[in-house]
This record gives structure tokens, C-alpha cells and sequence, in this order.
């Protein structure tokens, strides 16, 4: 795929990636290599198994969408009725292949006759099984090649309009009411915003479903819709081509729909998705096999459309603190750098998260927030690392938080990074108001306008505070990261490892959604975007 | 000439005593024009400032338009008389919370907590109850006083009272951090409701956090208490102990 990502980070990036830190290349190395022996055992414990949603997002890359009168989606109509019928181990695809060769329908149109009562996918006449996977291959390579179109139009839009340079700001909306966000997104955009992404309703995580349709009312956010992503795409299309500059759509694919969030976002040419590897599972409690399995085929199909993704360390840095557990955070961005490639997503691809999190009464926080920073990009050098803003420790003083932003917002120029979620004044107090977002961006355009090209002056003293930070975070982060090779990392999970959160591997949300796939078992959509590991576990001739 | 306070009569102070300045800012769903300015200054008129004054105005997009405005505020409040309600609690450090408890109370006093509802922020409940706790101050988990189930966030108020029932609680906290349209008051109500329903209002203290909870929003939705902002988990360990001590002297 040609990633029309945002690879190209800031000068400095690639400037300092020979180091200010002094880095030692044979740690670095050892990090690395642990984060790959995690990563492939990780892949080896969630083979042979898929999960209701997995199958879910197959159907709405098939083009299925809609809902029936209980406003159930039809992507769960048809992945119920086999999974209840006992048929989900040979995969959706299955099913839906065999209906295509005993009649004229869509896969659309099956659902539909499915929801009304007119079929039984598990009753019908069965084709040959070759004969099967050829028919649903084809109609799925149809799909894939049209939403790659899309992309391929929007990337030359993209081209045409032009960004600003990085580090991109990343700013979020959260009204409950798409059609306020869209009021929200145009002042972003107008303050400078280069990429938005409407929060999520708190609660939509949890849902093993997608909602259906607009939605004017959510808490903490608006739900994520297709829908709502199409009013979104829209509204910003206009104002980029109003305004000659594009700017880029961002979602969540995390909670239990993370895969069926990429499905449907690539439908609506969003170019960026939040990805983590372990968030949902630590944070949102959902079962870790379920998780791991749902991000790997959530991260292929975000790789295969060239979406940027962006991962979500900055969450330990909430719950456990941000200097204890900084080695905890480097570890964690090895190992899901490593977790993306085995999902086929490329370095620029990959924006690992990082944040500015030191509580403000540490002297010196800036140095160390410095060197993290600084560390992140110089061990990722290619990725586009997103970087976020305080939040733990701002206390209602929006003033306080105004002033700690301009720091973050300093290092964030400083060290290069590729995306930089804004920090709002109001952090803290309730979800920020329009102008808040405005006051903030403000605040990015005066610091990285002044500070520019600090990042090529400032060099760092030979163990000084900051190198020496710097050297021992990526000390732990290999001691870390050699403990969890040995154990796995479900074990790790389980030992609190990350972010102080322990979860078991036989318990949380969303357990009764994995599947153990039957030896018939065929994802058309794993094979066509070429992933090998799952292709072959898929046994896809 | 230095004037005393008059503390019957009480307005803003910027630097003059009485001079009722308020710094406020706010957006109008208007286009940005020398209409919205008069606007905004009649607008502050009405919210009862005088001499209102735009210092700054800008478009935040097509159709609104965003003010930072001083006014002087012409109204006073009779401090004297709020005196003496005692919200000034004296808080008790670790130490001291560990003696009262040993001395007062024979066991260990159980507490059940969560971030109820559709909030996912659970770093007030875990900032109040983990081991690590707050500002360098332990958590209640770090006391022997205090038996302590986080149970997260998330949580719906069902489960909260169960689990409080299960095991005997003496306290329960409620987190509310980042919430919308006051879904925290309805969260907060609720349970309140509900504990209510199981007739275990009595044996319980109810307490609540949050950065838009106060003291007096708690005790008027039905809570024992309510802690805000900059609240360390030593003044809820005060206000536990203490509150139960009174408990117990009043029931032996």
C-alpha cells in the first residue's frame, strides 16, 4: 500500500535519530528482540480462534450495513443466526459464500432476507467448498477494491489541498450531538487542527455491537456510527476543499467492535484510527485473547488502507505514575510496534503513544518529560509517534493547565514529534468547551512558532540529567521487556505490568465472543490483504 | 488610607476593596461583528454587571463568535452570617488516622468504591483508595484501618451495592469524573435511591468525589459527604473514621 501517511516527522526527528541521548545500540537491540519474541508468542497463543466481531467486520467489508425494527445491525443478524446455528468455526465467510452461489442476492441483500425470515443460511443447499471460496474471494476482492479506490481519490484530494507541516494537531470533539461536532470541528479546523476525532460515548466500548444511524445523544462523547462518520467526512471535505487545506478524521477502533470500527471507517475515508494493542484490555476490561485477537485483524485492515494508527501509552501514565512507570511505557511501545508489524502495518504507519504526564510540582519535570520525549522518537524513528497532552494532574486551575501545556507543547516542537494531541485548558473539569479547544491551539501555534527549529540548536550535556533519565528508562524498559519474553505477556497482564492494571486471561468482557475456528474455516479478507501468519493459520490456499 | 473589610457587604476584589471586578469568558452562537460585541455588553448588562467591558473577541468559526469580558459585579453577600457552618474540616494525617481508628474502632472499617455509571475515568477512585494514592499521601488500601475494593470504573450502581453488601461495608465512594449534562447528579441520585430501597441507608456512609461535586451538591442529593478537587485521601480517611467513631458512640 502506498501509506500517504504522515511518516514525514519533524526535521529533528530524523536529525537526532543518531542520537542525543546516548543511547546504547546494544540495548536498544535487546528491546527490540524481546518485543519480537513477545510478539510472535502472542500470535501463537490466538491462533486457530476468531471472534464474533472479527466475522462482523468481514460482513461490513462485504457491504453489509443497516438494521433491523429492533434496531439490532445486520452485520449481528447474520453472524448470530451461524454462530448460534453452530456454524460460526468455518467462518461467516463460509455461509455468506455458499448464499451468493444459490441465488442472485448482495451480501447485503442476504442479510436483509435473513432478518426478515426468508432464509436460513445454514439450511440451504451447499456448494463445494473451492467453489465457495472462490465466489466470496471474488466478491470480496470487488469490495476491497472499491473502498481502495476511495482511498486512492482521497489521497490525491490530500495531495491536492495539502497539510501543514508536522507535528499534526490532534484535537478531539465530544458533544453527544454529531451535528455539534461538526459545529466543534469547523472551529478546529479554523484554529489550525489538522486531524479530529469525535470521542465516543463512554459507554460504546462495551457494546458488542455498532449502533446504527446518527445519533444526537451520547455521554463523554458521541457514538461512533457510520453514520455519524459520514455526516463528520462530509462536513470536513467541504470545509478542506472551502479552505485549501485537507484535514484528517480520526476514530477509535477499541472496545469489542475494534476491527468493525476499521471496516467502517475505511468505508468513510478516515485516515486515521486510535489502535492500541492492549488499552480495551486493560482499560475497558475486556478479555485479553478477545482483545489481542480483535486488534490484530482491527490493525490489518487500518494497514491495508494506509491509515495512520495511534497506540495508547500515554494511558499508563493515568492510573500508575509517570516516572515509576515510564520504562513500562517504552516496553509497552516496543511491543506494540512490534504487534503492528505482525499486523502488516508499516513504520509510518505507526504513531506510538506517548504523553506529558509528570505531576507539576517535580523540579525538573520538564528535563525528564524532555528526555522521555526524546526517547521515544529516537527509538522509533520512522514511526509518527503521537504524543499527549497533561491531563492526570491538571486540577480544575485552567490557568495552571494553560501554562503546563505551553511546556508540553515546547518539548512536543523540540523533540519532533508527528502528532500532537492538543492539551485544553479546561483538562479536567468537563468535556472542553468550543472555545477552550480554540485557546489551546493558540497556544501549539505560539509555542511551535517560536520554538521551530529548537530542535536543531539544542543539544544535550554528556550524563546530564536528561541522557542519564533517558539510558535508565530504556534500562528498565529492557529488564521489563525480558521478564514479560520469559513469562508472555498474559502473564504480564495478569502481574499488573502495565499501568497497574491486572486482568486474567480466562476472565472480562467479551470471552463468549471467541470462536475456535473448524478446519473448513475461510477469511477471505485475511488472505487479500496478505497477512502470512493469519493466512496460514486461516489455511487459505 | 487601608479600609477594613466590611464583611456583611462582601463583592469581588480585583485591587480596590469593592470594586466587584469579574474576568468571565463565553461564545455566542452569533457572527463575529460589531452586532455580537453589543450583544455580549448587553448580555453582561442583564447578568448584572456594570460597566461591562469586551477587552477581547474573536470568530471561533462561521457563526460564532467568542468574548473575554471584565464587568462589575453589583451585588454583595453577607459573609458574618455563613460563619460558623464548619466546612473548615481539620483533617488528621496518616498517623493519627491509624491511632483514632485503633482506639475507636475494633475492626477494620470496610470500603467499597468505584466510577459509577458510563464515567471511564477511574483515576479519582484509584487516586482516593490505591496503594499509591495522591500528592505523595497513600491511598486508603495502604492503611490498616481500612479494608478497601476498588472495583474501577464503569460500574453500574447495581453492582456497587451489591458488592458493598457482600462484604460488609461501612462506606461507600462514588467517583465522578468526567461527566456531561450532569449525568452525575442523575449517576449520584440513583444510588442514593437505591440504597434507600434496600433499607441500607443507615448502615452505610455514603460518599462522593468528583471535579463538579461539592460538599453541599453531596448532602443535598442524600450523601454523608461530597469531596472536590485537591481533596487527598487522608481527608476522606479523616472524614470516614471520624464519621463512623460518631456512629458507633452514638449506637453503644
Amino acid at each position: 500500500m502506498s501509506a500517504q501517511a504522515n511518516g514525514t516527522h519533524g526535521r529533528n526527528g530524523s536529525a537526532s535519530a543518531q542520537g542525543k541521548l546516548g543511547l546504547d545500540p546494544g540495548v536498544v537491540s535487546a528491546c527490540r528482540q524481546a518485543a519480537k519474541q513477545i510478539a510472535d508468542e502472542v500470535g501463537e497463543q490466538i491462533a486457530g480462534r476468531t471472534t464474533v466481531s472479527v466475522e462482523r467486520s468481514v460482513t461490513r467489508l462485504l457491504g453489509v450495513d443497516g438494521a433491523d425494527a429492533l434496531e439490532v445491525p445486520l452485520p449481528n443478524v447474520l453472524v448470530d443466526h451461524v454462530h448460534h446455528g453452530g456454524g460460526l468455526g468455518k467462518g461467516i465467510s463460509h455461509w455468506l459464500g455458499n448464499a451468493l452461489l444459490q441465488s442472485e442476492r448482495t451480501p447485503q441483500q442476504i442479510a436483509e432476507a435473513l432478518s426478515a425470515g426468508e432464509l436460513d443460511l445454514l439450511r440451504i443447499e451447499q456448494a463445494d467448498e473451492q467453489a465457495i471460496r472462490e465466489r466470496i474471494t471474488e466478491e470480496c476482492a470487488a469490495k476491497l477494491a472499491e473502498i481502495n479506490r476511495r482511498f486512492a481519490e482521497r489521497r490525491a484530494t490530500r495531495e491536492r489541498l495539502g497539510e501543514t507541516a508536522t507535528p499534526q494537531r490532534y484535537v478531539l470533539t465530544a458533544t453527544g450531538d454529531v451535528y455539534e461536532d461538526v459545529v466543534h470541528a469547523k472551529a478546529v479546523a479554523q484554529a489550525g487542527g489538522d486531524i479530529i476525532a469525535v470521542i465516543r460515548s463512554t459507554a460504546q466500548s462495551l457494546l458488542d455491537y455498532v449502533p446504527y444511524g446518527p445519533t444526537t445523544e451520547g455521554y463523554g462523547g458521541t457514538f461512533a456510527t457510520q453514520a455519524n462518520f459520514r455526516i463528520m467526512r462530509e462536513a470536513m471535505d467541504e470545509w478542506s476543499e472551502q479552505h485549501g487545506r485537507y484535514v484528517r478524521l480520526s476514530s477509535f477502533c477499541s472496545g469489542l467492535c475494534m476491527s468493525e470500527i476499521a471496516a467502517m471507517g475505511a468505508w468513510e475515508g478516515f485516515d486515521n484510527m486510535v489502535n492500541d494493542a492492549l488499552y480495551g484490555i486493560l482499560y475497558r476490561d475486556i478479555n485479553p485473547v478477545r482483545g489481542l485477537i480483535d486488534q490484530r485483524i482491527s490493525r490489518m485492515i487500518n494497514g491495508y488502507f494506509g491509515v495512520v494508527i495511534n497506540t495508547g501509552e500515554d494511558n499508563y501514565l493515568r492510573t500508575a505514575d509517570a516516572l515509576e512507570a515510564a520504562p513500562s511505557v517504552t516496553a509497552s511501545q516496543f511491543i506494540n510496534h512490534q504487534l503492528a508489524h505482525a499486523s502488516g502495518v508499516p513504520d509510518a504507519q505507526i504513531g506510538l503513544g506517548d504523553a506529558f504526564e509528570i505531576d507539576v510540582p517535580v523540579t525538573n519535570s520538564l528535563l525528564y518529560e524532555w528526555a522521555q520525549a526524546q526517547l521515544t522518537r529516537e527509538l522509533f524513528p520512522d514511526c509518527p509517534v503521537k504524543y499527549m497532552p497533561p491531563t492526570r494532574h491538571m486540577d480544575g486551575n485552567l490557568f495552571r493547565t494553560h501554562a503546563a501545556d505551553s511546556l508540553f507543547n515546547l518539548v512536543t516542537i523540540a523533540t519532533g514529534q508527528g502528532i500532537q494531541t492538543i492539551g485544553v485548558p479546561t483538562e479536567g473539569i468537563f468535556t472542553p468547551h468550543i472555545h477552550d479547544r480554540v485557546l489551546g491551539l493558540q497556544n501549539v501555534d505560539y509555542v511551535f512558532n517560536a520554538a521551530r527549529d529548537i530542535g536543531e540548536e539544542v543539544e544535550f550535556k554528556r550524563g546530564g540529567i536528561i541522557q542519564t533519565h533517558a539510558q535508565q528508562v530504556l534500562s528498565g524498559a529492557r529488564a521489563l521487556l525480558e521478564r514479560i519474553a520469559d513469562t508472555g505477556l498474559f502473564k504480564a497482564i495478569e502481574e499488573a505490568s502495565f499501568g497497574d492494571v491486572s486482568r486474567k486471561i480466562d476472565a472480562g468482557r467479551g470471552l463468549e465472543g471467541i470462536v475456535e475456528t473448524e478446519p473448513g474455516y475461510f477469511n477471505p479478507v485475511v488472505g487479500l490483504m496478505r497477512d502470512p501468519a493469519v493466512a496460514d493459520e486461516a489455511s487459505y490456499a | 488610607m487601608r479600609r477594613d473589610v466590611d464583611l456583611t457587604a462582601v463583592g469581588p476584589y480585583a485591587d480596590h476593596l469593592s470594586d466587584g471586578l469579574v474576568q468571565m469568558s463565553f461564545t455566542l452562537p452569533v457572527p463575529h461583528s460589531l452586532a455580537a460585541r453589543k450583544a455580549a455588553l448587553e448580555l453582561a448588562g442583564k447578568m448584572g454587571f456594570s460597566e461591562p467591558e469586551v477587552v477581547h473577541y474573536e470568530e471561533l468559526t462561521e457563526g460564532y463568535t467568542y468574548f473575554v469580558m471584565y464587568g462589575r459585579c453589583t451585588q454583595s453577600v453577607d459573609f458574618e452570617a455563613l460563619q460558623g457552618e464548619g466546612f473548615d474540616i481539620e483533617y488528621m494525617s496518616e498517623d493519627e488516622i491509624e491511632r483514632f481508628a485503633a482506639e475507636h474502632l475494633s475492626r477494620k472499617v470496610v470500603v467499597v468504591g468505584a466510577s459509577t455509571g458510563s464515567d471511564t475515568h477511574s483515576v479519582g477512585i484509584d487516586a482516593m483508595l490505591n496503594l499509591k494514592g495522591y500528592h505523595g499521601h497513600h491511598g486508603l488500601e495502604g492503611y490498616h484501618a481500612f479494608e478497601t475494593h476498588n472495583l474501577g470504573s464503569q460500574v453500574p450502581n447495581s453492582v456497587l451495592l451489591a458488592k458493598a453488601i457482600e462484604v460488609g461495608a461501612d462506606a461507600i465512594l462514588v467517583s465522578q469524573t468526567v461527566t456531561q449534562q450532569n449525568l452525575h447528579v442523575h449517576n449520584l441520585t440513583e444510588l442514593v435511591e437505591m440504597v434507600e430501597a434496600e433499607g441500607r441507608r443507615g448502615d452505610m456512609i455514603l460518599a462522593c468525589g468528583g471535579p463538579r461535586v461539592s460538599n453541599e451538591l453531596a448532602k443535598e442529593l442524600g450523601y454523608d459527604a461530597g469531596f472536590s478537587k485537591g481533596t487527598e485521601p487522608h481527608h476522606l480517611a479523616t472524614f470516614i473514621v471520624r464519621e463512623l467513631a460518631a456512629r458507633v458512640a452514638s449506637t453503644t
